[in-house]
C-alpha cells in the first residue's frame, strides 16, 4: 500500500513538472499556434536565473541565503518573459501562420542560446542548493514520507494552473487574448492591438516556461543542453492533452506523468520511454486531436 | 498567357541542361576526384555524398510533399546500424578478445549471438535490412499518422519523439547495440580490408554511384503523376482530397521511400567513417538534415544534394577551426534561411538568372498549377 501511495506520488511529481513545461506551450502552440522549440532553453533561462540569484545572494547577503529562492521565482518568470517578448519581436513576429518555419527559426535560436549559456556559466552543469526549509520532507506513517521539495514543486504546479486559468479567463488582457485566438480580424475590427497581445500572449508562455525552469533547478543540476530533455515531454503533453485547453495539458501532464513512472518500475527507463510513445500512437488512433480537441467546424480541422 | 508559353520553352529546355550539368559532374566525382584528391579528402566527401543521398529523401518528403520529419536520424542510423552488425560480425573472431562474439557483447556479458544478430552475417540479407528495416518503420508511422490525418506540425513533433525513443532504446540495450559508444573497429567488407586506400576508394565511387541512382529515381518520381499529386498535397492537402485523391497513401508512399533512402545512406556512410554511435539518430543530427535542404532550396532535388555537401563542409572545417563559432553559425543558419532565404541557394540562383528576363512564377508555383489542374 505504501509503496503504490509513493509510486503514485512519485507519478504526480513527474506530472507536475511535465506540466509546468508544457502550460508555457499551450499558451504559445494551443493558442498561438507557434512551435517554439527554444521553449527548452527558456526553461533554463529561469534556471539560471535562479542560479545567478543565488549567488548573488551568497556574495552579497548571505545571512538571507534562504530569500533567494523567494526572489527568484518571480525573477524567473520575469527575465524568460523578456526573453520571450524578445524572441517575439524579432523572430517569430515574421513567422505568424508558417508553423514548420516558425519551428526551424526558434531552433536556431535555441542553438545560439545553448552556445550562449555555454560561453557564460561554462560547459558543466551548475547546481542551484534548494533552501533549507526544502529539506527533509513530510512523514507520513512508517514508510510513507512526501519530499518537501516535489510537494513545493507540486503546488506551484498548482499555482500555476490556477494563475493562467484566472489570467485567460476573468481578466481583461485575458479577454482580449481569447479574443485574438478566436477571430483575428474581428478583434482588431473592434479595437483590440492584436500585434501587443501577440507579443504579451507570446511572453506569457515563455515566463511560464521560466517557473519551469526554476522547478526544474530544484531537482538536480541544470546544463547549457538540458532544455532539450524536456521540450519534446513537454510537446507530447500539449497534443496528447489536445491543443488549445488549459484543462488539457493539466489531465495531459499528469496523465503522461503517471504513466511514466509506472512503466519505468516495471520495465527499465529506456524501454519505458518506447512504450510511453508507442502509447502515444496508439492513443492517437482513437482521438486524433487529443483528450481535449477544439470544436470547429474547419474542414481542415 | 505569355507567361504560360514561356513556362514551357523553360520547362523543356531545363532538363537537357540538366542532365548534362549531371553527366559532368558524375564523371568529375566518379572519374577525376579519386585521382586528385588526397584519401582524407575523398573519405570526407564520400561522406558528404552519402549525406547527400539522406538530404535527397528529406527532401522527396518536406521540399516536395510539404511534411516535415524531425526524426530522420532514426531511418539513417537503422540502415547505419544493419551495416555495422554485418561489419562487426565479419570481424569473427580476428577481434581483440578471440572470440566469435562482438567485443561489446563480451564486456557486458553476453554468451550467445542474438537471434536477430544471425543472419546479418550475411552480406545480400544485410543490404536488403538496410532498405527494409528503415522502410517498414516509415510506412508503420506514416499509416498510423496520416490515416487519422496527424499532419503538419504534430507530425514533425511526433517523429521528434521518435528520435528519442530510439536514442534511448539503443543506449538501454547496451548488451545487443553497443550502448552509448555504438559498434566500431571494423575489419573487412566482403573480404576488402576497410583501411586500406583503395577499399575507400571504391566505397567512394559506390556512393558516387548510389547518389546518382538515388537522383534519377528522385527526378523521375517527381516529374512523373505521382510527383504531382505529392505536390498538391503540399500546396493544398484538402482540395487534393476533394479532387477524389486519397492524400495519406500517396504521403505514407512517400515517407516509406525516403526512409529507405535515408537507411541506403547510413549504410554507405558507415564502412566510410569506422563507426555507428546513438548520437548519429538523435534530435539534432536529424534536424541538421532538414538544414541542408533548406541552405540548398527545398523542392529542388540540385538544392537538397548542394546543400547537404555545403552545410557540412562548413561543418567540418569551421567546427574544427572554431567549435564555439559553430553553433553561433548554424543557429544564424537556421535563423537566416528561413528568415531571408526561403527557396535557399538555388532560389537565390533561379532569381538571379529570371530576372534578366521576365517576372516568372517560381518552379514551385509552376509545379503547383499543373498538380491541381490535373
Amino acid at each position: 500500500m505504501a509503496e503504490l501511495i509513493t509510486q503514485l506520488f512519485n507519478g504526480l511529481s513527474t506530472g507536475s513538472i511535465l506540466l509546468l513545461a508544457a502550460l508555457g506551450l499551450a499558451i504559445t502552440f494551443g493558442l498561438m499556434g507557434v512551435i517554439n522549440m527554444a521553449h527548452g532553453e527558456l526553461l533554463m533561462v529561469g534556471a539560471y536565473t535562479t542560479f545567478v540569484c543565488q549567488n548573488l545572494f551568497a556574495t552579497y547577503l548571505p545571512t538571507y541565503q534562504d530569500w533567494s529562492f523567494v526572489i527568484a521565482l518571480p525573477l524567473a518568470f520575469l527575465v524568460a518573459g523578456l526573453v520571450g517578448l524578445f524572441l517575439e519581436t524579432t523572430v517569430v513576429r515574421f513567422l505568424y501562420g508558417r508553423p514548420l518555419e516558425t519551428l526551424l527559426a526558434t531552433w536556431g535560436v535555441s542553438l545560439i542560446l545553448q552556445q550562449a549559456f555555454r560561453n557564460i556559466f561554462g560547459a558543466n552543469n551548475v547546481d542551484v542548493q534548494s533552501p533549507s526549509w526544502l529539506e527533509g520532507g513530510l512523514r507520513l506513517g512508517e514508510d510513507l514520507q512526501f519530499p518537501y521539495r516535489r510537494l513545493f514543486i507540486i503546488f506551484l504546479a498548482a499555482l500555476c494552473v490556477a494563475g493562467t486559468y484566472w489570467f485567460l479567463n476573468y481578466s481583461s488582457w485575458g479577454l482580449k487574448i481569447r479574443a485574438v485566438t478566436q477571430n483575428r480580424e474581428m478583434s482588431a475590427c473592434l479595437g483590440i492591438a492584436t500585434r501587443k497581445v501577440d507579443a504579451y500572449t507570446f511572453a506569457l508562455g515563455s515566463g511560464l516556461a521560466g517557473v519551469a525552469g526554476y522547478a526544474v533547478s530544484l531537482l538536480g543540476s541544470v546544463g547549457p543542453s538540458s532544455g532539450l530533455n524536456y521540450i519534446v515531454d513537454a510537446f507530447m503533453v500539449v497534443i496528447t492533452g489536445g491543443v488549445g485547453k488549459i484543462f488539457g495539458a493539466v489531465v495531459g501532464g499528469f496523465a503522461l506523468g503517471e504513466l511514466k513512472t509506472y512503466l519505468e518500475v516495471l520495465t527499465s527507463s529506456s524501454l519505458s520511454t518506447a512504450l510511453v510513445f508507442s502509447l502515444i500512437i496508439l492513443f492517437l488512433q482513437f482521438r486524433p486531436s487529443g483528450l481535449f480537441p477544439q470544436k470547429g467546424r474547419g474542414v481542415d480541422s | 498567357m505569355t507567361e504560360t508559353t514561356n513556362k514551357t520553352v523553360i520547362n523543356t529546355s531545363t532538363p537537357s541542361k540538366e542532365w548534362i550539368i549531371f553527366g559532368v559532374l558524375g564523371v568529375l566525382l566518379v572519374l577525376a576526384a579519386p585521382f586528385f584528391l588526397t584519401g582524407f579528402q575523398l573519405n570526407l566527401l564520400g561522406k558528404f555524398l552519402a549525406f547527400a543521398i539522406l538530404a535527397l529523401g528529406m527532401d522527396l518528403i518536406w521540399g516536395y510533399t510539404g511534411m516535415l520529419s524531425l526524426g530522420h536520424g532514426v531511418f539513417f542510423g537503422l540502415g547505419a546500424y544493419a551495416m555495422a552488425m554485418h561489419l562487426k560480425l565479419s570481424v569473427g573472431d580476428a577481434g581483440n578478445f578471440g572470440t566469435n562474439l562482438p567485443d561489446f557483447m563480451f564486456w557486458n556479458g553476453i554468451t550467445e549471438l542474438p537471434w536477430f544478430w544471425q543472419p546479418f552475417s550475411n552480406f545480400g540479407f544485410t543490404v536488403l535490412m538496410v532498405l527494409v528495416i528503415p522502410g517498414l518503420l516509415a510506412f508503420l508511422l506514416g499509416l498510423l499518422t496520416f490515416r487519422n490525418r496527424i499532419k503538419g506540425v504534430y507530425f514533425a513533433l511526433l517523429t521528434q519523439a521518435l528520435a528519442i525513443v530510439f536514442v534511448t532504446l539503443f543506449i538501454g540495450q547496451q548488451g545487443y547495440t553497443g550502448g552509448t559508444n555504438g559498434i566500431t573497429d571494423f575489419r573487412t567488407l566482403l573480404g576488402f580490408d576497410l583501411n586500406a586506400e583503395s577499399t575507400q576508394k571504391g566505397l567512394y565511387v559506390v556512393t558516387t554511384l548510389c547518389l546518382g541512382a538515388s537522383y534519377v529515381l528522385c527526378r523521375w518520381i517527381t516529374k512523373s503523376g505521382f510527383g504531382k499529386v505529392l505536390a498538391a498535397i503540399r500546396d493544398d492537402e484538402v482540395r487534393v482530397r476533394f479532387a477524389g485523391y486519397d492524400p495519406s497513401a500517396f504521403k505514407v508512399l512517400v515517407f516509406t521511400l525516403s526512409g529507405c533512402l535515408a537507411g541506403l545512406a547510413g549504410a554507405l556512410f558507415v564502412p566510410q567513417v569506422g563507426i555507428v554511435s546513438p548520437s548519429m539518430m538523435g534530435i539534432v543530427p536529424s534536424i541538421e538534415i532538414v538544414i541542408w535542404v533548406a541552405v540548398g532550396g527545398r523542392g529542388t532535388l540540385a538544392g537538397a544534394v548542394l546543400g547537404a555537401v555545403l552545410v557540412n563542409a562548413a561543418k567540418s572545417f569551421l567546427s574544427e577551426s572554431f567549435p564555439d563559432f559553430w553553433l553561433y553559425l548554424q543557429g544564424a543558419l537556421f535563423l537566416g534561411v528561413v528568415l531571408f532565404l526561403p527557396n535557399g541557394i538555388v532560389g537565390l540562383f533561379q532569381q538571379f538568372m529570371t530576372k534578366k528576363t521576365a517576372l516568372e512564377p517560381s518552379e514551385e508555383l509552376v509545379v503547383s498549377e499543373e498538380g491541381v489542374a490535373k
